[in-house]
């Protein structure tokens, strides 16, 4: 882990016996998971009940919060990122992360995006310019702000921020993007356009999704996961799970029979 | 009947609630403008080239107060504003919410501010100019004022971090930025706008002060200081030095120009707050 | 939970429609096998005019199913009872078209005594009957089971029909004249035969709207 230029030997990730304590509360309890390298996995579920806690402990970004006790491990391409020896930092950089509520940093739209790359030492002018627009294009939304690249990221519309953050973190140059209900607080268009842009991006980036829209899941993921109270109760090909649960509690919430 | 009586009684009672706090208004306002008419009749007639820039001879000048004033602005906001900033990077970045070290520190904080500033005058006067050695100093009044403004500095500085939203934070971090980093390049700019308007009017607060820089400063009203550790005087102090010693003209005079100071510092807040929304693209769309 | 309830009432709905056009079906089979016994042409006419009660219900229900997919986007169970009633209603269509036909051919029977007495026929009635009734039963009762069962039954009424078959040949050998009512005869086996191929194809999307998955025969 010497170099920049580190990543994970593939971006397939597993979850073993995954349990995470808030104090007393048990917020995850023996989560197993497989997520497949360039697919896209999604997290559904009633709220609270895990998803977006198991989603932060993909980037370890429950080290933020104090109280948090996790047991049981997380590999990505095989390497253990609770180890000691894992650089958080790295693995926030190889594992990107967009939030339910866009987050553009008070800045011009440019030093948004090359704000991950500056963290990783690059500098140069040519260099940060080549990282910019690569990264608007893959999400998107290059063709809307490529005259305005040094006006404030605040301008721009909900659903234009939130693809700025997607390529924030693309910038980055993730194996993993998570995305915790991107387009909860976004219009049908703005859901629309990122919905496609995960589609495409999905061959280069693996994607896990916390939704809370079954439309969606069954829209874009190949994958699904159901949580319930802390719990996988079932995961699958998106397919099968909404075609055929095996399980009633997962028949009961997707039918919408859930209390 | 009785129902409608109330009615109206109701509507009475506020409108002339209305009327009251409308005349009350005008009062205030009248006060205000007539203190600053006051100032600017009696004092701008007195402006001379001699008083404002000339060497203090026969006739006064305000030049050493200018400069004393400037310095006296330098050490305090220099001095307070790096230890109050990184005062408030600590307690809004790095202590736990519920540690009793923050909450000392914020009785601290609330404490001192409340301290008459004749007291903080006497201790700047038993510390710099006695246990020193320095006699008046324009360095001892202005390290005094530091102290004064500390509080406020920290205060302010806590408060515009603590607005940074925790989700700006939480962005930078999931981009693999550090936690200084995140406080350097995302938190501090962000809140760079609260902190500038603070020591702004920090520096009005050292402007006005007097009753420490008596203690403190010496008062020299007519030579100019050489160096920090050389007695001085402000703008402030003039004026009391003119209105009491017979110089009444001059000390309007004096009152005009710190007027004037004041309410361009005052001004230059409010053009850089609006500098800074335009920045941050407030004015574009949602 | 009152849009639920009302979810719940439109899928009701349409399987209640469904159960009631299933029923009209048998009906108009028992009626039309009774009316070949007793040479009831007055019957067969009643037959004839009843379908169009079958056609009515077979529309309402495709409408209703379309609604559901269309705005309540329904997902496993619900989604496969409401595909399974929308791909049902096909076939319970053409049964009802089968039973006019046959209907049809009795009203323009030859006013002459039958070749010979009929028993074979309304046998593969009431056997076709029995397993149209099955198919959407086990619908209702969701008895993948029982359903699996009825590509048996047909064999029993595909072996009614090669016997019908070899009969009427021989009755045809036997005398020229018998050709015209043979004929006829043979035409209302034929269609019987097709109905219970229909009820097997009930059958199989009994079987779907259960396991998700459709086999076909």
């Amino acid at each position: 882990m010497d170099s920049l230029d580190w990543a994970f030997p593939s971006s397939a990730l597993e979850a073993k016996d995954l349990s995470l304590h808030y104090g007393p509360f048990e917020a995850l309890k023996k989560v197993n998971l497989k997520v497949k390298a360039q697919e896209v996995t999604a997290l559904i579920g009633p709220s609270g009940c895990g998803k977006s806690t198991f989603l932060r402990t993909l980037n370890r970004m429950n080290d933020l919060i104090p109280g948090c006790h996790l047991e049981g491990q997380v590999r990505i391409g095989g390497v253990d990122i609770y180890a000691k020896a894992m650089d958080v930092s790295l693995l926030r950089k190889r594992v990107g992360m967009v939030f339910q509520k866009p987050n553009p940093f008070p800045m011009s739209i440019y030093d948004n995006i090359a704000f991950a790359p500056r963290t990783f030492g690059i500098r140069k002018k040519e260099e940060l310019d080549a990282i910019v627009i690569a990264s608007l294009r893959q999400a998107s939304i290059f063709e809307e702000v490529k005259d305005r690249l040094r006006e404030s990221a605040l301008a721009l519309s909900g659903g234009q921020q939130q693809r700025l953050c997607i390529a924030r973190a693309l910038a980055a140059s993730p194996q993993i993007l998570l995305l915790d209900e991107p387009t909860s607080a976004l219009d049908p268009i703005s859901t629309a356009k990122i919905e496609d842009l995960l589609a495409t991006l999905k061959s280069a980036v693996t994607i896990v999704i916390v939704t809370h829209n079954l439309q969606q899941a069954a829209r874009i993921a190949d994958t699904t996961a159901f949580f319930l109270l802390g719990e996988i109760v079932e995961s699958g090909t998106t397919e099968d799970m909404f075609r055929r649960p095996t399980d009633k509690r997962t028949e009961n919430y997707i039918t919408g029979r859930f209390g | 009947m009785s129902d409608l009586r109330a009615f109206r009684r109701s509507r009475n009672f506020f409108a002339s609630l209305k009327i009251a706090s409308m005349v009350a208004l005008g009062v205030s306002l009248v006060a205000l403008v007539s203190i600053v008419l006051f100032v600017l009749i009696r004092g701008t007639g007195n402006l001379t080239f001699q008083l404002l820039f000339g060497k203090y001879g026969a006739s006064p000048s305000i030049w050493p107060a200018f400069l004393g004033t400037l310095e006296l602005i330098v050490i305090a906001v220099g001095v307070a504003a790096p230890i109050g900033i990184a005062s408030a990077i600590f307690l809004s970045e790095y202590a736990e919410r519920d540690f009793w070290l923050i909450r000392c520190i914020r009785l601290a904080t609330e404490t001192l501010a409340g301290i008459p500033s004749i007291v903080y005058g006497l201790f700047g006067y038993l510390v710099f100019v006695v246990a020193c050695g320095w006699g008046y100093s324009l360095l001892g009044g202005g390290l005094t004022l530091a102290i004064m403004i500390l509080p406020l500095i920290v205060r302010s500085t806590e408060e515009s971090l603590l607005s940074v939203p925790m989700a700006i934070r939480e962005g930078s971090y999931a981009l693999g930025a550090g936690k200084v980093r995140t406080i350097f390049a995302v938190v501090l700019p962000s809140a760079s706008e609260g902190i500038l308007t603070s020591l702004i009017l920090a520096m009005g607060r050292v402007v006005s002060e007097s009753a420490v820089l008596i203690m403190t400063v010496g008062m020299v009203v007519n030579i100019v200081p050489v160096s920090p550790l050389s007695a001085g005087t402000s703008l402030a102090l003039d004026i009391y030095y003119f209105a009491s010693f017979g110089y009444p003209e001059e000390a309007s005079a004096t009152a005009v120009v710190l007027l004037l100071f004041v309410l361009s510092l005052n001004l230059l807040a409010f053009l850089l707050a609006r500098l800074f929304e335009r920045k941050k693209g407030l004015h574009g769309q949602s | 939970m009152a849009e639920q309830r009302r979810f719940d009432r439109e899928i009701g709905s349409a399987l209640e429609k469904l159960t009631k056009m299933s029923y009209l079906a048998e009906e108009a089979i028992d009626q039309t096998m009774e009316a070949l016994k007793t040479r009831d042409k007055a019957l067969a006419q009643k037959v004839i005019e009843g379908d169009q009660e079958i056609d009515r219900l077979d529309k309402e229900i495709e409408d209703q199913s379309f609604r559901i997919l269309l705005l309540d986007q329904p997902v496993a169970g619900d989604f496969l009872r409401i595909s399974s009633a929308l791909k049902m209603i096909t076939d319970l269509e053409r049964i009802g078209d089968y039973a006019v036909d046959i209907a049809e051919e009795i009203v323009a029977f030859p006013d002459e005594p039958y070749i010979k007495e009929i028993i074979h026929l309304p046998l593969m009635g009431q056997y076709v009957i029995a397993m149209v009734h099955k198919a959407v039963r086990d619908f209702v009762n969701e008895d993948v089971a029982s359903a699996r069962t009825l590509a048996r039954d047909d064999d029993k009424v595909d072996d009614l029909f090669l016997s019908i078959k070899k009969e009427l040949i021989v009755l045809i050998k036997q005398k020229q004249e018998n050709a015209d009512q043979a004929i006829i005869f043979m035409m209302i086996a034929k269609y019987l035969e097709r109905i219970g191929d229909h009820a097997v194809n009930i059958g199989e999307w009994v079987d779907y709207s259960l396991t998700g998955t459709h086999s076909m025969s």
